[in-house]
């Protein structure tokens, strides 16, 4: 740090580094309730990276850029975070791991925004750092449990709507902008009846002059209960009821309740107090919660600066989501494999452990908290199940939208065509066989049953996305998906 | 129609050597496995009726599939499931749930709507089938 520094110790009047005022303490041994977080640093030249480390943990916590005597009215030992460990990154020249601890005391009971509030308030845009990034955070067991966490969470879901052993599989309705409800009804009656488990308001459907929320909820209800009737099955529109108000979300979700939807949807956009206030409507009311992670990449995507997802994986559950999205590996955005099986574990497990390979810092014991289900959207398609199977696993909703709807024999036929792709390689797993290997052949044999898979194989056999991953973990090669 | 509840109803039936793989994958997963049948395929009717307790220590796939096979022969015109049990700490519920077995005929579901105020209509689930009573519902049985 510039400036002058203090000439008669600690308490002097005037700047001092963050370093000796007591946010460097490389013998710091992290108790069990404190929460932890990794900080990737790019100093400034000139700045040694365990100052950077200080001041980082300095302006998340109790310090400002001077010495103010105040302090000496504190226990301020206790308020201070300290960096306890710097690492630099392999092969990443300039740039470190600072590991910071926090003292449960820090932070109210139960509050994303007063969480996050301290921990990425301030010093993102801190000069003495070129970058800076929140790669992981360890939430202790005494902190998880101020949160109500997920509204029902992967296993009530599963048990509420009666269907066990394989992935869901849902559709997000397109265009994304202009269909009137009739209309959008439509495409979500065909996708349910052919055999979706799910269909999708997509993030930037509220209520515009095309489609006002009410006239797109009864015509989607009544799409949902006509899909049930056909197919015997519980099906589900996730009506996006985000809004400009808390009063507006509130109105539109107990609007959706009272026509029998089994979720509403919000997006992130809405900010962390207002999903937590969704969550606990979401739980009062018995109504599934999906979480369209709109606007995430604008801080997620970028190695060097901003949080990373996993972090904002972590927010979520402790928030209280049911669904959220976490990527796809194959598709069309952003998701290295190993960064994405770090994410889904974030979401899924009840105990997560720290690996390096998945970009995971930090053992996470989520005290019994439900697990959220994940979901992974955008570019997929029935030719690619295996490896979505492989990749993603069984407790995540699969969601094929132009997958669905572009199918040249109609929507019904789209959905058909995924639903048969699914159970085939399910049924192909679970009798023991490398799906991972043979599922071009299981998907050609199913197709032989399936008029609807064998032309979406023909139609999109062959697609695929790859492109190098912006976001990956530093201890690997880039590994590409197979 | 063709109800679809279960993890595989897009699929052609699958026959017992079938069946019998799928019973193999779940109990070497420490799954144990149980057989319900019911003539009430509502969505919402969970409880199916039990067909015995849940085979917690059978070890042999051929022996819950000759389970299978005498829930058959006693219900031939109700719908049966197979269902696997994860009891693991964090899970604790069905892992793997499908129809073995069909009644001839599905005769489906009629929905009954019942116009509200503000265009709202309130909506159920009617299988065709209850209106018969229990046990006459699929047949002779």
């Amino acid at each position: 740090m510039s400036g002058n520094a203090g000439t008669g110790g600690r308490w002097s009047a005037g700047v001092i580094p963050y370093a000796e005022m007591g946010y460097w303490r490389p013998d710091y041994q992290p108790k069990d309730s404190d929460i932890l977080a990794a900080f990737r640093i790019t100093p400034q030249p000139g700045v040694p990276p365990e100052e950077a480390g200080a001041a980082v943990a300095g302006e998340s916590s109790t310090a400002t850029w001077t010495v103010v005597w105040t302090d000496r009215l504190t226990s301020y030992e206790n308020y201070q975070a300290k960096c306890y460990r710097v690492e630099p990154v392999p092969g990443q020249e300039g740039q470190f791991i600072a590991y910071i601890a926090y003292d449960l005391d820090l932070f109210e009971e139960g509050s994303i925004a007063n969480l996050t509030s301290s921990i990425i308030g301030n010093v993102f845009g801190f000069k003495a750092l070129k970058a800076l990034r929140l790669e992981d955070m360890r939430i202790p067991p005494h902190y998880v449990k101020t949160f109500q966490g997920p509204p029902h969470g992967i296993v009530m879901e599963r048990e509420y709507l009666g269907k066990y052993g394989r992935p869901l599989l849902g559709a997000t309705v397109k265009p994304k902008l202009g269909l009137s409800a009739r209309n959008y009804g439509r495409v979500v009656y065909e996708a349910l009846r052919g055999g979706l488990d799910f269909t999708k308001d997509d993030e930037n459907i509220n209520s515009q002059p095309f489609m006002r929320w009410r006239d797109r909820f009864l015509f989607c209800m009544e799409a949902v209960n006509k899909a049930q009737a056909a197919t015997g099955e519980i099906k589900g529109h996730y009506l996006n009821v985000t809004a400009a108000t808390m009063e507006d979300m509130y109105e539109r979700a107990e609007f959706a309740k009272e026509l029998g939807s089994v979720i509403v949807m919000i997006d992130l956009t809405i900010g962390y107090t207002a999903i937590q206030s969704m969550a606990k409507w979401a739980r009062r009311n018995g109504v599934l919660l999906h979480l369209h992670r709109a606007g995430h990449s604008t801080y997620t995507r970028q190695k060097t600066h901003g949080v990373s997802f996993r972090v904002i994986a972590k927010w979520m559950r402790l928030a209280g989501v049911d669904h959220i999205h976490a990527g796809t590996v194959v598709g069309k955005l952003e998701g290295d494999p190993n960064s994405v099986a770090g994410y889904y574990d974030t979401l899924r497990l009840g105990k997560v452990p720290a690996d390096p390979v998945k970009g995971l810092y930090f053992d996470q014991d989520w005290a019994s908290l439900p697990g959220v289900m994940p979901v992974a959207s955008g570019g997929i398609h029935a030719g690619q199940m295996h490896q979505l199977l492989h990749y993603l696993g069984e407790d995540v909703i699969l969601q094929f939208g132009g997958g669905t709807i572009g199918h040249p024999m109609g929507i019904a036929a789209g959905a058909t065509a995924n639903r048969v792709a699914l159970e085939a390689m399910i049924k192909a797993r679970n009798e023991g066989r490398d799906f991972l290997k043979e599922g071009p052949d299981i998907l050609r044999a199913a197709a032989k049953h399936s008029r609807e898979l064998d032309v979406a194989l023909s139609t999109w056999g062959d697609v695929t996305f790859t492109y190098e991953s912006t976001d990956t973990p530093d201890v690997v090669e880039t590994p590409v998906s197979v | 129609m063709r109800i679809t509840q279960g993890t595989f109803s897009y699929l052609p039936d699958l026959t017992d050597e079938e069946i019998a793989a799928q019973i193999s994958y779940a109990l070497e997963r420490g799954w144990p496995c149980s057989v319900e049948f019911t003539d009430d395929p509502h969505p919402r009717n969970s409880y199916w009726e039990m067909w015995g307790l849940p085979m917690f220590d059978l070890k042999d796939p051929a022996g819950v599939l000759q389970e299978i096979n005498e829930c058959r022969k006693a219900y031939p015109n109700h719908y049966i499931r197979l269902n696997a049990y994860d009891a693991s700490y964090g899970r604790q519920t069905i892992a793997l749930s499908f129809i073995v077995h069909r009644p001839p005929s599905e005769p489906g579901f009629r929905i009954d709507r019942q116009e509200t105020s503000d265009r709202r209509v309130r909506v159920s689930l009617h299988p065709y089938a209850t209106d018969r009573p229990e046990g006459e519902r699929y047949g002779d049985s």
